[in-house]
């Protein structure tokens, strides 16, 4: 790539008119000015992408929050205020060192910038450790995404269940919705009972259980369906587990759907986590190239536009502390 | 001679090259098998469709197919067809710059675009998928197709070569436009490739995210989506269509910016009010934000919603009329050349109002409610994707073939393809129209008999189009080899680009060249001595009374 | 051409070629006040003040975001267009969330199906008399 890359700039009469100020200077721009506020336009566009992209999920956490707001207020409890309080800090910290590290690239004294890059680096660390420990301790708990929030339907009870061996969570709930409400609303009313005994949930009727499929392809006669027989062997010897309605918190008070906080919280969380660790290789590249002497007060683009990505990482987090972890 | 195409040699001096023009070219290829892949599985649809009961194919080889289809041509073909191949090697020639601003992203657009095309058809491999192209849930996450995850994959990264283009063009435009290349200076095509880029930046982030999430929801179930884990499959719709709709506009904004150029330059005419043309541009580009929810009226999408949206819907009109107008007024008195390229760009101002007006139809409410997921919803949007979008891509492929390659092709063999195109797709599509009005469900497998003849008409239909296509394909190619030696400026436009040779030099401009009014075409003259016209730059010319 | 934040001083060794110097007292001032503003969320957290709570969290979280972005991203002293691109995408995450907000309240009880309670308790409390009570968690277009 590097060499077809440099031949332009081998090329007689392509760069002469103007003496580039520095070694980095591409040779399609005119001035260095030009190519800073390019990279710095093109970077800007570019977080505008990565707020967008969190904005979907942000637009995700506000509709099932207007919709559920009981629901947030008592998961909420379940995540550590002060670790999140702690990671806040850590992030402000090291966006400060980061904006120190831009600072002190622009004034050419390489050793305080690469002190402060190294500092963001520790920030960022320290940030991926505590988050790591509050993962480590919800997962421990089954405080998770998804059906593993509920414990699973072990062989006995799934032979109990009859002949219905597909993924039994809530899902059967809906099917019920459709049928006769008020023997609806008693059923329902009974599942946020602990003790009663598992499984409560009828076995799917197998019309119910292609029913979605058929509803997407047609009408029935105009398309094949997969046989309901041939769903359930496959999944079966897939190994899939399958999982009850029964959630690991033992609460009564426990709202329907617990889990789907948690699927938006790792979602955004993880999210975000992943962009912490971009920002980590970011910056490590950014000390590779500081130490190799790179950057100076004439050209310091990187540093730069590294710092903007790492204060976008903060940004977001400032965002999401207080819609996770202060919810009264 | 020294030019783009025979300045350095070897495969990974193309592979691995900076120059924008090679990127566009090697886009255009990726582009046009994409598009060669994706009309044999319409072909197939079509093929199975000519008659009542299972004709070539069963009915999951059919979903697939549709799917496939679908996919394929929204993601493969008409979003980067435009901005990708033409864009990229037209847009740094037209606005007098060296390149784009970012030449290693914009490699890594296409690299991107390589590497999403490639999980696409991994899709295959993992046993297809039959979601259509819009992964709509609950179904994308429960079908028992093992190729959603990958395709969804595909996309996402396609998502961001997409993403990467957008965001060089808008730097581009930017920060580097030569001296005297005022914003009010630029051909107009570069103003529809900057509002494209816009909707990509803005849009494009939104989709990536979603898919992740059914991504997620179908491996983990976390029931976001669907319904059956306490989801909300509305909800997709929402987030799906946020970057859908948009979508839609960055596969005509740059069409309609195509046919601003080839209209006028084809007419030897000055643009008729170029700055509502461009205005327009952005003005579409933003509205395209607004009117997501006219693809959800039937889904349960609360009243309010469906009559805000549907009333910014009819708001669309506006800008798109005014550009139909505007065409319409520069046709007038106009030298009208009538060469491939241009014929392509009056069909489609006809395929563009009709797809336009039908769109109308489609936006108000109650009339939606009966001809939504019928076939008049697939001829409207054929006849804006592919009779708008795709035949303007066509038309403007033939304008620049002799820029991007120096060889010109046979006039007369892209004549009769133009009309076997054009012919073919309104047979194809029209009939669809009266289809979908007499409630033939879209997506069917299969038919009551009173839909089979206008069913075999449509089938008919797409066989002549296809011969079109390749009959293009083929005095295209023949070109390459055999074709005439192009000179600089065989239609000619003034737009820098037809300053520099053809094919353009690697650095694009031996000297810098000079910026006026690229719609002037008083000083535009042939010239018999280089089979070419050449503009003609004296004393009186500069002091012409005004174009128009 | 150059903004007001771009003006040039060649060569100086403590100021870069390109760009905005922003004084390191400036960037600690601002940590500062986001560390006590950090601070100030996490107390309101345990007061209650009904609905205001969650305002009170995003104001204050929107003023942290701010500070962040005119001093440590420049953008106080940056090119008006990039300052438009920063606020331009805000406001499409603000369009998106208010209107698929907007589209969920309206058809808010038809989203608990899962928890049919709630539904009779939404649709008691807010429609008693509207002919929305008749659908039991299935939507109706409308």
């Amino acid at each position: 790539m590097t060499a077809i890359d440099s031949k332009p700039e081998e090329t007689p009469g392509l760069d002469e008119s103007h003496g580039s100020d520095t070694p980095f200077q591409a040779h399609h721009f005119d001035t260095p000015i030009q190519q800073y506020e390019s990279v710095k336009l093109g970077m800007w566009l570019f977080l505008g992408t990565e707020i967008l992209f969190f904005g979907a999920l942000f637009a995700l956490y506000t509709i099932l929050r207007a919709n559920d707001p009981e629901l947030f207020s008592y998961a909420s409890q379940y995540l550590n205020t002060i670790l999140g309080g702690i990671n806040t800090a850590v992030l402000i910290l090291s966006s400060l060192s980061m904006a120190a590290a831009v600072h002190f690239a622009q004034r050419g004294r390489k050793t305080l910038m690469l002190i402060s890059l190294w500092l963001t680096l520790f920030g960022a660390a320290g940030f991926l450790g505590i988050k790591y420990f509050e993962y480590e301790h919800k997962i421990h708990v089954n405080l998770n995404w998804g059906p593993s929030f509920y414990y699973p339907v072990d062989a006995a009870e799934a032979a109990a269940v009859g002949e219905d061996g597909q993924v039994s969570t809530v899902q059967d709930e809906n099917a019920r919705a459709a049928a006769d409400e008020s023997a609806l609303l008693s059923a329902e009313r009974s599942t946020s009972l602990p003790d009663v005994p598992e499984p409560r949930l009828a076995p799917m009727p197998p019309t119910d259980a292609v029913s979605m499929a058929q509803s997407a392809i047609g009408p029935g006669g105009l398309s094949a369906v997969k046989p309901e027989e041939k769903i359930k062997a496959e999944r079966a010897a897939a190994g899939e587990v399958t999982y009850s309605d029964k959630p690991h918190l033992e609460d009564q008070d426990l709202p329907v759907n617990t889990h789907r906080f948690f699927a938006i919280y790792y979602a955004m969380t993880g999210l975000h986590g992943i962009h912490v660790v971009v920002g980590m290789v970011m910056i490590g590249w950014l000390i590779l190239r500081g130490t190799k002497g790179h950057f100076d007060n004439r050209y310091y683009a990187p540093v730069d536009l590294g710092g903007l990505y790492w204060h976008v990482v903060d940004l977001v987090w400032i965002f999401l502390f207080p819609l996770f972890y202060l919810i009264h | 001679m020294d030019n783009y195409l025979t300045w350095t040699k070897g495969v990974a001096s193309w592979v691995f090259t900076l120059d924008h023009k090679r990127i566009g070219v090697m886009y255009l290829l990726g582009v046009l098998v994409s598009f060669l892949v994706g009309g044999i599985f319409a072909l197939i649809i079509r093929t199975e469709l000519i008659a009542p009961g299972q004709t070539i194919i069963e009915p999951e080889t059919y979903n697939i197919m549709f799917t496939l289809h679908g996919a394929v041509m929204v993601f493969l073909v008409i979003i980067p067809s435009i901005p990708g191949s033409l864009g990229n090697f037209v847009l740094p020639i037209m606005l007098g710059a060296k390149d784009v601003a970012f030449p290693r992203l914009n490699l890594f657009s296409f690299h991107l675009w390589i590497i999403g095309a490639v999980f696409t058809v991994l899709a295959l491999l993992f046993g297809g998928f039959d979601t259509g192209w819009t992964f709509y849930t609950p179904y994308s996450t429960k079908t028992e197709l093992g190729g959603v995850v990958p395709v969804i994959f595909g996309v996402f990264i396609l998502g961001f070569s997409s993403i990467f283009t957008g965001l060089n063009f808008i730097v581009t435009v930017h920060k580097m436009r030569p001296k005297g290349m005022t914003w009010f200076r630029m051909p107009l095509f570069l103003w529809a490739l900057y509002a494209t880029a816009l909707i990509q930046i803005l849009a494009t982030p939104v989709l990536a995210i979603t898919l992740m999430l059914v991504g997620l929801e179908r491996v983990f179930q976390i029931g976001i989506f669907d319904p059956a884990m306490g989801g909300d499959p509305v909800l997709f719709q929402h987030f799906f269509w946020f970057y859908s709709h948009p979508a839609v506009y960055i596969m005509i904004l740059p069409a309609m910016g195509i046919i601003s150029e080839l209209i006028s330059v084809h007419s030897h005419r000055h643009i008729f009010g170029y700055t509502f043309i461009a205005y327009s541009s952005v003005a579409i580009a933003v509205f395209s934000f607004l009117v997501w929810g006219h693809h959800m009226f039937t889904s349960g999408q609360s009243a309010l919603m469906n009559t805000i949206f549907s009333a910014i819907t009819f708001s669309v009109a506006v800008p798109s009329a005014i550009k139909v107008f505007n065409w319409l007024a520069t046709l007038y008195k106009g030298s009208i050349a009538l060469n491939t390229a241009m014929l392509y760009a009056l069909g489609f101002i006809f395929l563009f109002t009709i797809g336009g007006l039908t769109g109308i139809y489609l936006g108000t409410l109650n009339v939606d409610v009966h001809l939504h997921d019928t076939y008049f919803v697939v001829a409207h949007f054929h006849y804006v994707m592919m009779g708008s979008a795709l035949i303007a891509f066509i038309g403007g492929l033939h304008h620049w073939w002799p820029k991007m390659f120096g060889r010109m092709f046979d006039e007369t063999l892209g004549r009769i393809a133009f009309v076997l195109v054009f012919v073919g797709f309104n047979v194809t599509f029209f009939t669809q129209f009266m289809l979908g009005s007499h409630g033939m469900p879209r997506r069917y497998y299969d038919y009551q008999p009173e839909f089979a003849s206008y069913h075999l008409i449509s089938t008919i239909g797409s066989y002549v189009m296809a011969a079109g296509f390749f009959l293009t394909a083929a005095y295209l190619l023949h070109s390459l080899f055999f074709g005439r030696k192009a000179p600089a400026n065989p239609w000619g436009g003034r737009s820098l680009e037809w300053q520099c040779t053809s094919p353009p030099p690697h650095d694009n401009f031996k000297v810098t060249p000079s910026v006026g009014d690229c719609y002037d075409f008083r000083a535009v003259h042939w010239s018999e001595e280089e089979q070419g016209y050449v503009v003609i730059r004296d004393e009186e010319s500069a002091n012409l009374p005004p174009a128009h | 051409m150059a903004s007001r934040a771009h003006a040039q001083h060649r060569t100086d060794d403590t100021h870069p070629i390109v760009g905005h110097l922003v004084p390191m007292s400036t960037l600690v001032w601002t940590t500062l006040a986001l560390l006590v503003l950090t601070i100030l969320t996490v107390a309101v957290r345990y007061i209650d003040v009904g609905e205001f709570n969650i305002v009170i969290a995003i104001g204050i979280a929107v003023l942290k975001a701010t500070l962040v972005a005119l001093f440590f991203m420049h953008l106080w002293w940056d090119r008006p267009f990039n300052q438009i691109v920063f606020v331009a995408c805000i406001s499409f995450v603000v369009l998106l969330i208010a209107l698929t907000v907007i589209d969920t309240k309206q058809n808010a009880p038809t989203l608990y199906t899962g928890n049919p309670a709630r539904v009779q308790e939404v649709l008691d409390a807010k429609a008693p008399e509207a002919p929305i009570t008749k659908q039991t968690g299935l939507s109706s277009p409308g």
